[in-house]
């Protein structure tokens, strides 16, 4: 057996020596590492000036999973490219398509069979709103 | 060199950027209560439709022209007022918050060449961002910059930004420009001055200073350097310490409803208000927090607080409180337990300089004259013998007929798309 040296306390230490600043218990290991919680607004939200929200209705771009009830997170600032999903005022009403630039020619192309593509043309008053970047959806 | 950012017709624009149908359309905006006219479309303009204009006597015209109508929703015009103020300060960090739909640009950053492109950018940006026109003035002086932006109002030909830098230029636009558009000449001076025969701002400018000292003394003097070039009027990023008036006190019992909390606010608001009016201020933004018990560990911690700009400068305890309950309720979260409560009074500046708003909303003589004599009777009967009475400020008594959605600020309201 090895020898073992016991060591008894100092009775005279009726007082015990304390770290200024720790009151009680340890400190933690993680705390030098401490990060600010997940903030969904930081993700989602890019430029706060320029997101907007908008609830759907309909069922046009179901193929792209936007669906009645959904809310879509809109930046303005973006700078509309073909084939982005875009927010579009068209003759006095919103809408939600993809716009499609092919040989020239403006189409809103919606995410369901049962509708057709729809041409811009000269005729039509016609301004991309904005783009959308995330969809909002309760399962 | 400095800028003015001024958003164009500003609450009409607001609605205009969730209703791009009403562009072309002549829109109007009502007062609270939809009393009178406050803003105005351009096509409105045409029309006749003057500020201040009484509603009911519109019937007529608005059927006739097919006038959209609204009643003012601060809600809206203060979270797309933020917006616009946001992207500008990212583009001009150093930008003056002067109105709720005009900031001042510190260009000095800005080399004198680029100055022209760098206003044009500032205006495409804050309204392919934002959605709201505005028109930027770049010149010399705060005074001249205010005078180009309000040049590119009228000339659409400057597609949002006036660079008004050159003398010859500057003496052509004050030739035109009435005296009484010019900042910091007020209605007081403008009749003084008419009645000598000074009817533009070049006339003003070639009066003799010593004249200008007796009669307007320094914010005379300030106004009449600015114009000849040389910047008198400070720039103000940030509110001195002492320019802010603070009331906020922790509560013994932590408070859980609303009406407590709308109670508290309404409290420390007519504090404040009256703390202002001892120093003759007004005040033009206020600061309202909430904040819960940081010691207790087992409830969410929430410091919660909103900075509000109002439309115009006020002292008023009736106008101050209704935005601080208002603010303080749109603050508030059920099941939350709150500790401390605060409102803070910002952007102070002495009553008389205050350049008067035409057809203000509110009519400031009766505030003024009720809340003379609400001081008078505190002052007598002991501290807080009247108070203003939270119950009527919950807007349910407000006419407000012709209300848009709160398309920023209410999940129930946001833009409904259909595709």
């Amino acid at each position: 057996m090895a020898n073992i040296d016991i060591f008894t306390p100092h009775s005279h230490h009726d007082k015990i020596p304390v770290v200024e600043g720790i009151h009680a218990g340890f400190p933690s290991p993680a705390e030098d590492y401490a990060e600010p919680v997940l903030d969904l607004n930081r993700y989602v939200v890019k430029n706060q000036a320029s997101t907007f929200y908008a609830r759907i209705s309909g069922d046009s771009m179901v193929g792209v999973g936007i669906q009645d009830g959904d809310i879509v997170v809109i930046d303005k600032s973006l700078e509309p490219t073909n084939d982005q999903i875009a927010v579009c005022f068209i003759d006095g009403e919103f809408t939600l398509k993809r716009i499609h630039i092919e040989n020239g020619r403006l189409f809103l192309m919606p995410h369901n069979p049962a509708y057709p593509p729809i041409e811009i043309t000269e005729e039509n008053h016609f301004q991309v709103w904005g783009i959308v970047t995330y969809v909002i959806k309760k399962m | 060199m400095y800028g003015l950012a001024d958003c164009n017709n500003f609450f009409v624009s607001c609605e205009r950027v969730f209703q791009p149908a009403l562009n072309g359309r002549p829109v109007i905006i009502l007062s609270n209560n939809d009393g009178c006219v406050i803003a105005r479309s351009n096509e409105a303009k045409r029309l006749g439709i003057k500020m201040g204009h009484p509603f009911f006597q519109l019937d007529t015209l608005i059927k006739r022209h097919n006038i959209a109508v609204f009643s003012s929703n601060y809600a809206l015009y203060s979270d797309m007022s933020r917006r616009v103020q946001q992207t500008l300060r990212s583009i001009c960090p150093a930008t003056e918050v002067y109105s709720i739909d005009e900031s001042f640009l510190n260009l000095q950053g800005v080399k004198d060449e680029e100055l022209d492109a760098f206003g044009h950018y500032v205006s495409a940006k804050v309204l392919k961002d934002t959605g709201i026109p505005i028109s930027v003035g770049i010149s010399h002086t705060k005074t001249l910059a205010k005078i180009a932006s309000k040049l590119c109002k009228q000339y659409p030909k400057l597609r949002g930004s006036c660079y008004m830098h050159r003398p010859q230029d500057i003496e052509k636009v004050l030739r035109k420009f009435p005296v009484e558009d010019v900042w910091g000449i007020g209605r007081r001076f403008s009749a003084m001055l008419k009645s000598r025969n000074i009817s533009t701002a070049y006339d003003f400018a070639q009066l003799p200073l010593d004249f200008v000292r007796s009669k307007m003394h320094l914010g005379g003097m300030k106004t009449w350097y600015e114009l000849h070039g040389h910047p008198c009027i400070e720039f103000e990023t940030q509110i001195p310490d002492k320019q802010q008036i603070m009331v906020s006190r922790s509560f013994s019992k932590e408070l859980d409803t609303v009406e407590d909390v709308k109670e508290q606010v309404a409290l420390f608001i007519s504090m404040a208000a009256e703390k202002l009016r001892r120093q003759r201020s007004v005040c033009q933004a206020m600061h309202v927090f909430l904040l819960t018990n940081r010691f207790r560990h087992e409830q969410e911690q929430h410091y919660d607080n909103r900075l509000v700009t109002l439309p115009a400068p006020s002292d008023s305890t009736v106008e101050l409180a209704d935005i601080a309950v208002r603010t303080a309720v749109q603050l508030f979260r059920q099941g939350t337990f709150y500790k401390k409560a605060g409102v803070a009074l910002t952007q102070i500046s002495p009553k008389e300089s205050v350049q008067t708003v035409l057809f203000d909303e509110i009519d400031r003589e009766k505030h003024d004259k009720l809340m003379t004599a609400l001081d008078k009777i505190n002052e007598k009967q002991g501290q807080r013998a009247v108070v203003v009475a939270t119950a009527g400020f919950d807007g349910i008594r407000m006419n407000r007929n012709h209300l848009s959605q709160n398309y920023t600020t209410d999940w129930n309201d946001i833009l409904e798309i259909h595709c």
